[in-house]
């Protein structure tokens, strides 16, 4: 399998013109990879054509499965299980499982939500995130497009997103190696570096 | 840059059309025909409701006696219901108007820039102050024997078989020169806010500039002071006193609850139904799905402390507390709790969960037009069980005098708000608000 991946790559300075940049090309049909800002830009996600994240559709399944779990939890210990009366109230007595059931409710949605994220997301403590361009973090925007994606050639989009005022157009590769190393290496390289000197982020041109 | 600028519309007026005026009178007139209706029916149906005294005996236990045991000095007759209808729609109507000045007094201290645009709406309520002012006092000075226990005199005299040690205990705080004199402190405070707030605001549409701006900062941040501490007082004189004997430390709180839940989703109704006339213009979706955000967020809330009160007495059992929702549960009252319940909390949490809900009028409207109608159902079961006993109903009469109080209001915020321009076109934040996206 061919993980590879080889990417263009554009720096802008103006957020506006990367906003218009985004909504030009992508008129043209040129599918964009991902978008990396210093700060964030009113807008991006509309001019990108985002959807409506599903987070919240599962948000909403781990807290009905959070109150679910609570309330038969709840059920089948203070009455079936070990039936106890407390305060002179019935087994059953609805309204005291409530703080719990909407703490479980609370709980699962926040848990399940994140690690949903981190799933998604492909969050992988090994995960090495690809840096394009590390001014990204501090006053460049970047454009990156999969070349493998586009039907354009290479030099047809660079003259396109030079046209729409990239200061810089460049090529960046990802190697197979760099993409994925394996859990085991990633585990070696942080007992053998530490952290901080592990080799997660490149940041060559 | 491409063309991002829009011309947005904020020179607007509101014209209080002969239109609106025709609905709002026939709103009127239904609510009077209602109302005379159910009066008849309660002057001349006498004993219709003789089958609800089985409610309360139901329960036969010491519990009951309780509240029993300080004998009243006062029988039911039919006009005690339209007293008692009366107060609780003068209480709610003036929870709205309030709610209105203090949603105008939180966008100011917070710097809130998004509302900038339909500030004139929560603003507008304020305008009622005067009118819920004089129903209020009105109906307390006609009606205070039958609605407050504690106005009877005998209570406090030790050589009368009434005499009633806890009352007589209270009278430091509940007597009615006091009583008299903390009704008129607020409202007279609530007012003279108003009034600064309302003036400033005008003067700030001919003016101009951010003067203006920071000194109705500083008279809201006041405002959020004093109302937080008088509407915690009015709650306890205007609702918790009807149960004399009865007292909860969250209720000042339940009470401001109840209120700003139904006052907000009065804003957003009547935001929506100047959308719908062709108004606020540049109003869009975002705006609404922050009102909706509003609504949504203090239902929870007034879930939160509604339950919390309930769970407190509910857990520690102790008869002097519990006695409170023994009257309201176990009684024709019971089925009023859940309808409550329903409205103010399920109805809204899931009808206004997603983001699109809160983004569409439509279901903005109905769950908003729920949960004016549960604060107010809520309001009722705060007030008519203490007061009315097992004689209480929720009939005509109490829907048409709630339709009349709704058309007032609606005729005095209407013209209240056709007397100013529409949007506060020189509020410091009004291009933040036009350009809200959310």
């Amino acid at each position: 399998m061919e993980k590879n991946k080889h990417f263009l790559v554009g720096v802008f300075s103006d957020h506006d013109d990367l906003l218009h940049a985004i909504e030009e090309i992508r008129a043209k049909g040129v599918k964009i990879y991902e978008v990396y800002t210093p700060y964030p830009v009113h807008g991006l996600e509309h001019a990108l054509g985002y959807k409506r994240s599903w987070m919240p559709k599962a948000a909403f399944a781990f807290g009905a499965l959070g109150t679910t779990l609570a309330i038969t939890m709840q059920v089948y210990m203070m009455a079936i299980d070990w039936p106890m009366i407390i305060g002179g109230k019935s087994y059953l007595a609805i309204p005291d499982f409530v703080p719990v059931t909407f703490e479980m409710t609370v709980l699962l949605s926040a848990f399940g939500m994140a690690g949903t994220f981190l799933v998604a997301r492909d969050l992988k403590p090994h995960k090495v995130p690809r840096i394009f361009d590390i001014r990204a973090t501090d006053d460049k925007h970047i454009m990156a497009i999969d070349l493998a994606a586009n039907s354009l050639s290479e030099a047809q989009m660079t003259t396109l997103l030079k046209e729409y005022h990239a200061e810089e157009v460049y090529r960046r590769d990802f190697t197979d190696e760099e993409n994925s190393p394996s859990f085991i290496s990633y585990v070696v390289d942080l007992f053998t570096n530490g952290v901080t000197r592990s080799s997660r982020i490149s940041t060559h041109r | 840059m491409k063309a991002r600028q829009e011309h947005y519309h904020i020179e607007e007026h509101f014209v209080f059309s002969d239109n609106t005026k025709k609905s709002i009178f026939t709103l009127l007139g239904v609510g009077f025909i209602l109302f005379v209706i159910g009066l008849a029916i309660i002057a001349f149906g006498g004993t219709s409701h003789g089958h609800d005294s089985h409610a309360l005996a139901n329960n036969g236990s010491d519990v009951v006696t309780v509240s029993e045991s300080h004998g009243h000095g006062h029988t039911y007759h039919w006009t005690d219901r339209v007293k008692v209808a009366f107060w609780h729609n003068s209480v709610f109507f003036m929870g709205i108007t309030l709610i209105g000045i203090f949603f105008t007094a939180i966008q100011y201290a917070a710097h809130a820039g998004w509302s900038a645009i339909l500030k004139r709406v929560p603003e507008a309520f304020g305008s009622f102050l005067p009118y819920a002012a004089i129903l209020l006092i009105g109906t307390f000075a006609l009606s205070y024997h039958e609605i407050f226990h504690w106005t009877d005199s005998s209570l406090y005299d030790p050589n009368s078989p009434n005499y009633d040690p806890i009352i007589a205990g209270k009278k430091g705080y509940l007597n009615m020169p006091f009583y008299v004199a903390r009704m008129i402190i607020f409202i007279t405070g609530w007012y003279a806010f108003y009034y600064f707030l309302r003036k400033n605001s005008l003067a700030e549409d001919i003016e101009g500039g951010t003067h203006r701006f920071w000194k109705m900062k500083v008279i809201s941040t006041l405002f959020i002071i004093f109302f937080a501490l008088t509407s915690s007082m009015a709650a306890w004189d205007w609702v918790m006193s009807i149960d004399t004997h009865w007292y909860s430390t969250m209720f000042g709180w339940y009470n401001f609850a109840s209120w700003f839940v139904g006052g907000l989703a009065a804003i957003t109704l009547a935001v929506i139904f100047l959308k719908e006339a062709g108004y606020l213009k540049a109003l869009n979706e975002s705006h609404l799905h922050d009102l909706g955000k509003y609504v949504f967020a203090f239902s929870i809330f007034w879930t939160y402390i509604w339950f919390g009160q309930f769970l407190l007495i509910y857990y520690a059992n102790i008869p002097e507390e519990t006695i409170y929702f023994v009257e309201r549960l176990r009684s024709d009252y019971g089925k009023f709790i859940f309808i409550n319940l329903f409205l103010n909390f399920f109805f809204p949490f899931l009808g206004l969960m997603t983001r699109d809900s809160k983004r569409k009028a439509v279901i903005l409207k109905i769950v908003c037009y729920a949960v004016v109608i549960g604060h107010w159902l809520d309001f009722y079961l705060m007030i008519t069980p203490g007061t009315l006993k097992e004689h209480g109903g929720l009939g005509l009469l109490e829907i048409g005098l709630a339709l009349m109080y709704t058309a007032a209001f609606a005729f005095v915020v209407a013209q209240a708000l056709s007397k100013a321009p529409l949007i506060a076109k020189h509020h410091p934040m009004l291009q933040e608000s036009l350009h809200h996206s959310i």
